[in-house]
């Protein structure tokens, strides 16, 4: 068996290869097959994004060139669609995690630590667990800063962060400087990210005074994430 | 143990008298020629992407050029460019002579480079136009994904043609080989697929853990030390130490490797007890790697000279302290107590290139280093020098390399654990990345050295030479 043909072909090539694909690709399977995996047009059916509708007020005859109209459910779909493609395409998810782990204080960093059904959609097919952070992480990244942050941001990296090695997109935008359809996907994308959480677009609990009464008690310490203090949040 | 078989073998060689060359030493040639293309555009792309971490990169604002594509060529032309190519290439030299028997088809083989090449050349144009498959070294576009398989599947046929008439038990080589065909048509079909089609969320990553560590461990390791068990006893003139542990090595890496996908994404939403048995079935890899490179180790005993003046034996030897460092460093990075620090950091970084450069490709560029001049004819070497500056800058560059990442990568997680702003760990790390573009650039220099040698030594063989006296040359060995 162990210098034969059959032996090498069928236990060590065949055998062993299904073995361990059956304990630890199937089995994880198994174990999340029955949680709903959700579509675009069923995550767009929830609501329209503040800041895609803010595109539209912003840049009302591109908007309407690139998406066929203002703001629906529809073209929300397709540009989170096209957004994620840009993502995948432009190699984003080499730089940047959507993975919030529990240790090494991540969840005092980005907020909430990732769950497994918030990777049960659409585009998290194949998942953005992400492998290696030269930028932060951006599964709670929506909100977080404003549309002008991300279109000065996604045109001249430097310009907003000096210390960056973000390479500058200047083709999202048409030679005017407005963002194109790209350009307003792949705003609409990252700033959907995290918008599925309790906590959005308060990652650390705090919210508005106002409204919610604080009610994490001590956990209120980390309402500013460290090192986030300037970066443009909206209140 | 090859030799024998191979000069006493002579009842077998009537399955020769069909009239066909045994071994196709011009397809050899070729593979070895795209590969070493592939490598230098590869290590260029990965050049250019450093660039990019010193805020200095040249081809900024072109969307052909942007960055993040072309560390997708950078890693994919390393994998299906150069290492594939320089595989199918010694595959065709030694498979055959290992099995006295040509491979199954001639135009299938020739077919086969064709289309390899085409597969990897519309990688590199998908690639470059933006439509890559989130599936790490797995991004071949979806288009791209059934042909690259049905070239796998095509290879597998070609190669087990041979292998499955031969009576009796394999040599060592064959058993790794035949496995690794087996294991490579599966692997490429699970990666390229089912996150794609069938499964999503957590569990998909599950299944991408599996395929970026079984591309390494069940395509790669496999069909690498298959080659070393193939030459370091040709070149040593002396047989394995320990057939023992030829076994153990192979049996204990077909277990144990194909369950340890999962120690990319501990501490991710897939189920805790499948991250614990990643991490344990890491660790035995280990041990079954400790016992293979003290075969090689013992091998090499008495022999020690060749590593001075045989220099295809030093790359190999130099590669295999780089595999016993690599999957040592791979048994503790793997843990749950250095994932908290380490994980996406460059120490990750330096590990990957680590063993696809200083392992696999230092077995490679030996290994063509041997062949190249028996390949085209030549007596020798244009200027052995050049190849001892191949080797050296090859070596020191990586050395620098892998240590330069891997206190980057320490550096970095400790300071996000220490919650330092986000922009202190980029200044931080802006020497090491400095550092990293420079010990690249003494690598792709050796290259240069290596590619300019493999050109000069075809320019300046003896007249009169050719294929004829390759194979002359090639059967004389």
């Amino acid at each position: 068996m162990f210098e034969t043909k059959s032996g090498v072909f069928a236990i060590a090539g065949l055998g062993f290869f299904v073995l361990a694909f059956l304990v630890m690709g199937l089995l994880p399977w198994l174990i999340y097959v029955d949680q709903p995996e959700l579509t675009v047009e069923q995550i767009a059916e929830q609501g329209l994004l503040h800041e895609f509708v803010e595109l539209h007020e912003r840049f009302p005859a591109e908007f309407e060139r690139y998406f066929g109209g203002p703001p629906t459910k529809e073209n929300f779909a397709a540009a989170l669609r096209r957004g994620h493609e840009v993502y995948v395409g432009e190699a984003c998810w080499h730089c940047h995690s959507q993975q919030v782990r529990p240790v090494s204080r991540e969840s005092e960093r980005w907020g909430p630590v990732s769950h497994a059904n918030e990777y049960q959609n659409e585009l998290q097919r194949p998942v953005l667990f992400g492998t290696r952070r030269v930028g932060p992480d951006l599964s709670r990244e929506g909100a977080r800063r404003t549309n002008d942050w991300h279109l000065a941001h996604f045109y001249n990296p430097m310009s907003v962060v000096p210390t960056t090695v973000m390479p500058a997109y200047t083709w999202f935008f048409d030679e005017r400087g407005y963002p194109n359809r790209d350009g307003m996907s792949i705003i609409t994308y990252v700033q959907w990210l995290g918008s599925w959480l309790p906590e959005y677009p308060y990652y650390y609990g705090e919210g508005p005074p106002q409204l919610t009464p604080p009610t994490r008690g001590a956990q209120d310490g980390v309402a500013q994430g460290p090192g986030r203090g300037d970066d443009g949040r909206e209140g | 143990m090859s030799v024998i078989t191979a000069s006493s073998g002579a009842m077998n060689v009537p399955a020769l008298a069909a009239g066909r060359a045994l071994i196709e030493t011009r397809l050899v040639w070729w593979y070895f020629a795209a590969s070493l293309t592939y490598m230098i555009v590869a290590m260029l792309a990965g050049f250019l992407f450093s660039l990019q971490f010193l805020q200095h990169y040249p081809l900024a604002g072109i969307e052909l050029f942007s960055p993040g594509r072309w560390r997708l060529v950078h890693t994919n032309g390393v994998a299906y460019g150069f290492i594939a190519n320089a595989f199918l290439g010694m595959l065709h030299w030694a498979v055959p002579r290992l099995t006295l028997r040509p491979v199954r088809g001639r135009g299938l083989s020739y077919f086969i480079f064709f289309a390899w090449q085409a597969v990897v050349l519309a990688t590199v144009v998908g690639l470059l136009t933006g439509q890559a498959q989130a599936v790490e070294w797995g991004e071949t576009p979806t288009w791209v994904d059934p042909v690259a398989l049905a070239g796998l599947i095509l290879v597998a046929v070609n190669f087990l043609h041979p292998i499955l008439q031969v009576q009796g038990p394999m040599y060592v080589t064959l058993w790794y080989y035949v496995a690794a065909f087996v294991w490579t048509v599966l692997v490429y079909a699970m990666g390229s697929f089912l996150p794609e089609y069938f499964v999503g969320g957590a569990a998909s990553g599950a299944i991408i853990g599996l395929f970026i560590h079984d591309l390494v461990g069940l395509f790669v390791t496999p069909l690498g030390w298959g080659m070393m068990y193939y030459f370091v006893p040709i070149l040593l003139k002396k047989p394995v130490w320990s057939h023992g542990l030829s076994l153990v090595g192979f049996w204990g890496l077909a277990f144990f490797y194909p369950l340890t996908g999962i120690h990319h994404f501990l501490y991710s939403p897939i189920p805790m007890f499948l991250q614990y048995g990643a991490v344990i079935s890491t660790i035995a890899v280990e041990l079954v790697v400790t016992t293979v490179i003290i075969n090689f180790f013992m091998t090499l005993r008495g022999r020690g000279d060749a590593l001075r003046t045989n220099l295809p034996i030093r790359w190999f030897y130099t590669g295999m302290v780089f595999y016993f460092t690599t999957c040592l460093q791979c048994a503790f990075q793997a843990t749950l107590t250095f994932q908290k620090i380490i994980h996406f950091t460059d120490w990750v970084v330096g590990h990957s290139h680590l063993v696809m450069f200083g392992v696999f490709g230092f077995w490679l560029l030996g290994m063509m280093t041997h062949l190249i001049p028996r390949l085209v004819g030549a007596g020798g070497w244009y200027r052995p020098s050049w190849n001892a500056w191949h080797y050296w800058l090859s070596t020191i560059g990586m050395l620098v390399m892998f240590f330069d990442l891997v206190i980057a990568g320490l550096i970095q997680g400790f300071q996000w654990r220490d919650l330092a702003p986000w922009e202190d760990s980029l200044v931080a790390s802006a020497p090491f990345w400095l550092t990293r573009a420079v010990s690249g650039t003494m690598i792709i220099i050796g290259q240069f050295f290596f590619a300019a040698n493999v050109v000069m030594t075809m320019l300046r063989r003896p007249v009169g030479s050719g294929e004829d006296s390759a194979d002359a040359a090639a059967a004389a060995i």
